[in-house]
C-alpha cells in the first residue's frame, strides 16, 4: 500500500512539474525541445504496445509517424479541410493504412517481422519523397496550421501548444496504462510469451496483434499529426529509417515492456545529445558504447534494472524474514528437544 | 462418442509420422498414448488440438468435425492441452501468468480496458477469481503471489495444468507431465491427475514413465512408427505381444 502512495506521489509530482514547467523557464528553445520530447514519446508508446507488450519489433514506425503528419499537412494546404477535421481523418488515413500493412506484415514473425517491417517503412518514406504531385516531394509542405482553437483556447502561442501536446501525451499514457493493465494487456503479453502457447489458451492471436498493430500505428499517427502542426513544416526526413531508430533508442534506454520507459528513455536521451551538441557528430563516439552497455547488461532498460533491484530487495527480505522465523522455530524446537538442535547443527 | 479420431494420417514429406490412426478417449477416465520416441505421440497430440492440420482423417468431438478447426476454436469448444515446457512469463507472479487462462471464456475489448467499463470490472474479476480457483485445485496457492521465475520445476508443471483448467476444459491432453521431475512428484501429479478425473475432466496424457502409467491409465494406446499397435486396458498392453516387441526389439529381425 505504502508503495502504491509513493507511486501515485509520484506521477503527481511529474505531472504537476509538467504542468508549471512553461513558467520556469523564460528559454523558449528549452520549451520547444521539450515539447518535441512529448511527441516523440507518444510514437515510443504506440512502439512499446507492440514491440514491448506483444513481442513484434516494428521498424515502419517512422513511415506511420509521416502517414500522420504528412496526412495532417494535405489535408489543410492543399484542400483546405477544418483543422480538427483534417486532425480525425488523418489519423484514421493512418490506422486504415496501418490495418492493410499489418494484415501481411503479421504473416511474419520475430526477425522476418522487423526486415518486413524495416522495408515497408522504407517504401514509405520512397513514396513520400518521389510523389511530387502530392506530397511535394524533397522540397516538403509548408505553412501547416497551428491546432484551431476550441472555444476560449488558441494554439498560437507556444505555451499553449506545449499544453496540448501534453494533454495528449497524458491522454496516451493513461490509455497505455488501462490497455496494459486489463485482460487485452494480459493477452498481449501471452502472445509475446509463446504464441503457441496463447493459441492452445483460445486466444485469436492474428486478431489480437492485428489490434495491437493498429493501435501502435494510431499513436504513432498522432504523434506525426502533432508534430506537422507544431513544426509546420514536414520533409520527406521525418519518415526516414533514422527517426524509427531514434524512436526504438529511446525505447531500448527507458525499457522496453515498462510503462515509464518511453518518458525516461526519450527525456534522457533528448536531454543528453542536447548537452553534447557542441561534440557535433562526434557525440555518437559516446552515444554507441554507452547503449551496447546498456543492452548487455541491462536489456529491459533503465525502469527494467529499476524493477529488478526493487524484486531483488523484496525477495532478499523475504527469504531474511524466511530464515528468521526458521531460527525461531529452531530455537523452540531446541528448547523442547535439546539434542535435537545439535544433530541438525 | 465424446472424442474420436477416424483414421488420422500426418505426412511430413516423405515421412508419415501418424499413419491411419483411429481412437476414441473414454469419457471421464484417464486414457494414455505410449510409445517409444519419434513414435508420434506428440504430433497426435497437435492434430487434435489444431497446431497442426492433419493430411486426411478427421477429429470428431461431440458430433463435431474438428478437423479444419484453428487451435483457439479448439479451446474455446472444451479441449486443452499442455506443452512439455510451458513458457511463462518470468517477472510476473504465478496468478498473474493464470489469469490470462480465462480470457476466451470473456467478451472484453480494448474499448472496455480503456473506458474501464462494467463488463471490464466484471470480467477482470471473474478471470482473477477463476485463476485463483485453479491455483487452488492444483495446489500453488502458497505460491500465487510469487514471481515466476522463482518457483521449482514441479510447481511449473503444476502452473501448466492450472493454465490448462482455467480455460473450462472438458478435456486435457497433457504432453508428457511428468518428464524431468522426481518420483515423489511424480506420485503428486498422479494424484492430482485423478482429481481432475472425479471433478468430470477427460484426460489424455503421453507419458515415458510406465509404472506411473500402467498404475494411473484406464486405457491405453501404443503407436509405434506413426501406427497404432495396441489399444486396451494395462492388463491387456503389458501382455501384448506387439508392444514387447517394440520396446524391447524383436526377436531375430531387430
Amino acid at each position: 500500500m505504502a508503495a502504491l502512495v509513493n507511486r501515485r506521489t509520484v506521477i503527481s509530482g511529474f505531472i504537476l512539474l509538467a504542468l508549471v514547467f512553461p513558467f520556469l523557464t523564460k528559454n523558449s528553445y528549452v520549451l520547444h525541445i521539450l515539447t518535441l520530447a512529448f511527441i516523440w514519446m507518444i510514437a515510443v508508446y504506440g512502439l512499446n504496445l507492440l514491440a514491448g507488450y506483444t513481442g513484434y519489433l516494428s521498424l515502419a514506425h517512422a513511415g506511420f509517424f509521416a502517414i500522420g503528419a504528412y496526412s495532417l499537412g494535405i489535408l489543410t494546404v492543399k484542400v483546405g479541410m477544418n483543422y480538427w477535421l483534417a486532425f480525425l481523418s488523418s489519423l484514421i488515413i493512418t490506422c486504415i493504412l496501418g490495418l492493410l500493412i499489418g494484415l501481411i506484415a503479421l504473416r511474419t514473425k520475430e526477425h522476418f517481422f522487423a526486415i518486413y517491417t524495416l522495408c515497408v517503412g522504407y517504401i514509405i518514406y520512397l513514396v513520400i519523397d518521389k510523389w511530387d504531385g502530392l506530397t511535394g516531394g524533397v522540397r516538403g509542405l509548408i505553412g501547416i496550421p497551428v491546432p484551431a482553437g476550441v472555444g476560449p483556447l488558441s494554439f498560437e502561442e507556444p505555451q499553449s501548444q506545449y499544453y496540448l501536446i501534453l494533454f495528449f501525451l497524458l491522454l496516451t499514457v493513461l490509455m497505455v496504462y488501462r490497455i496494459v493493465h486489463s485482460l487485452s494487456g494480459r493477452t498481449f503479453i501471452a502472445i509475446r510469451n509463446s504464441e503457441e502457447l496463447a493459441k492452445t489458451l483460445g486466444i485469436a492471436t492474428m486478431k489480437n496483434k492485428l489490434m495491437v498493430f493498429v493501435l501502435s500505428t494510431l499513436f504513432a499517427g498522432l504523434a506525426g499529426v502533432l508534430y506537422a502542426s507544431f513544426i509546420r513544416f514536414i520533409g520527406p526526413d521525418i519518415g526516414y529509417i533514422t527517426i524509427t531508430f531514434d524512436l526504438l533508442m529511446y525505447l531500448l534506454v527507458g525499457g522496453i515492456g515498462t510503462l515509464a520507459g518511453p518518458i525516461v528513455g526519450t527525456i534522457l536521451i533528448v536531454w543528453v545529445s542536447q548537452s553534447l551538441q557542441f561534440l557535433q557528430d562526434f557525440r555518437m563516439l559516446i552515444f554507441g558504447p554507452l547503449l551496447t552497455l546498456l543492452i548487455i547488461f541491462y536489456p529491459r532498460g533503465i525502469i527494467g534494472a529499476f524493477y529488478e533491484w526493487k524484486i531483488k530487495r523484496q525477495e532478499k527480505k523475504r527469504m531474511r524474514a524466511l530464515i528468521k522465523k526458521h531460527k525461531d522455530a529452531e530455537f523452540s524446537d531446541a528448547n523442547s528437544v535439546p539434542d535435537k538442535k545439535v544433530k541438525e547443527g | 462418442m465424446f472424442l474420436e479420431t477416424k483414421a488420422l494420417t500426418k505426412q511430413f514429406g516423405g515421412l508419415i509420422a501418424v499413419n491411419d490412426v483411429s481412437f476414441s478417449l473414454e469419457k471421464g477416465k484417464i486414457n494414455a498414448i505410449i510409445g517409444p520416441n519419434g513414435a508420434g505421440k506428440s504430433t497426435f497430440f497437435n492434430l487434435v488440438s489444431g497446431s497442426h492440420s492433419p493430411t486426411s482423417g478427421q477429429v470428431i468431438f461431440k458430433d463435431q468435425n474438428i478437423t479444419k478447426l484453428p487451435p483457439n476454436k479448439i479451446a474455446e469448444l472444451g479441449i486443452a492441452r499442455t506443452f512439455q515446457t510451458t513458457n511463462l512469463f518470468e517477472q510476473s507472479t504465478v496468478l498473474d501468468n493464470v489469469i490470462v487462462g480465462h480470457r476466451l471464456r470473456t467478451n472484453s475489448t480494448l474499448l472496455d480496458a480503456v473506458l474501464r467499463t462494467k463488463r471490464f470490472k466484471r470480467e477482470e474479476s471473474k478471470c482473477k477469481e477463476k485463476a485463483i480457483e485453479v491455483l487452488d485445485f492444483v495446489g500453488l496457492t502458497a505460491v500465487s503471489d510469487q514471481l515466476a521465475s522463482n518457483i521449482t520445476q514441479e510447481e511449473k508443471k503444476r502452473v501448466a495444468f492450472a493454465l490448462a483448467l482455467a480455460t473450462d476444459p472438458e478435456v486435457v491432453f497433457l504432453d508428457e507431465p511428468a518428464a524431468g521431475i522426481n518420483p515423489d512428484e511424480t506420485e503428486g501429479l498422479a494424484e492430482l491427475m485423478k482429481k481432475m478425473v472425479d471433478r468430470g475432466i477427460t484426460v489424455c496424457l503421453i507419458e515415458h514413465k510406465m509404472q506411473m502409467i500402467m498404475k494411473l491409465a484406464d486405457k491405453i494406446m501404443v503407436l509405434n512408427y506413426g501406427e497404432k499397435i495396441a489399444e486396451g486396458t494395462p492388463e491387456e498392453i503389458m501382455n501384448n505381444q506387439m508392444v514387447i516387441e517394440a520396446y524391447l526389439g524383436g526377436s531375430a529381425s531387430a
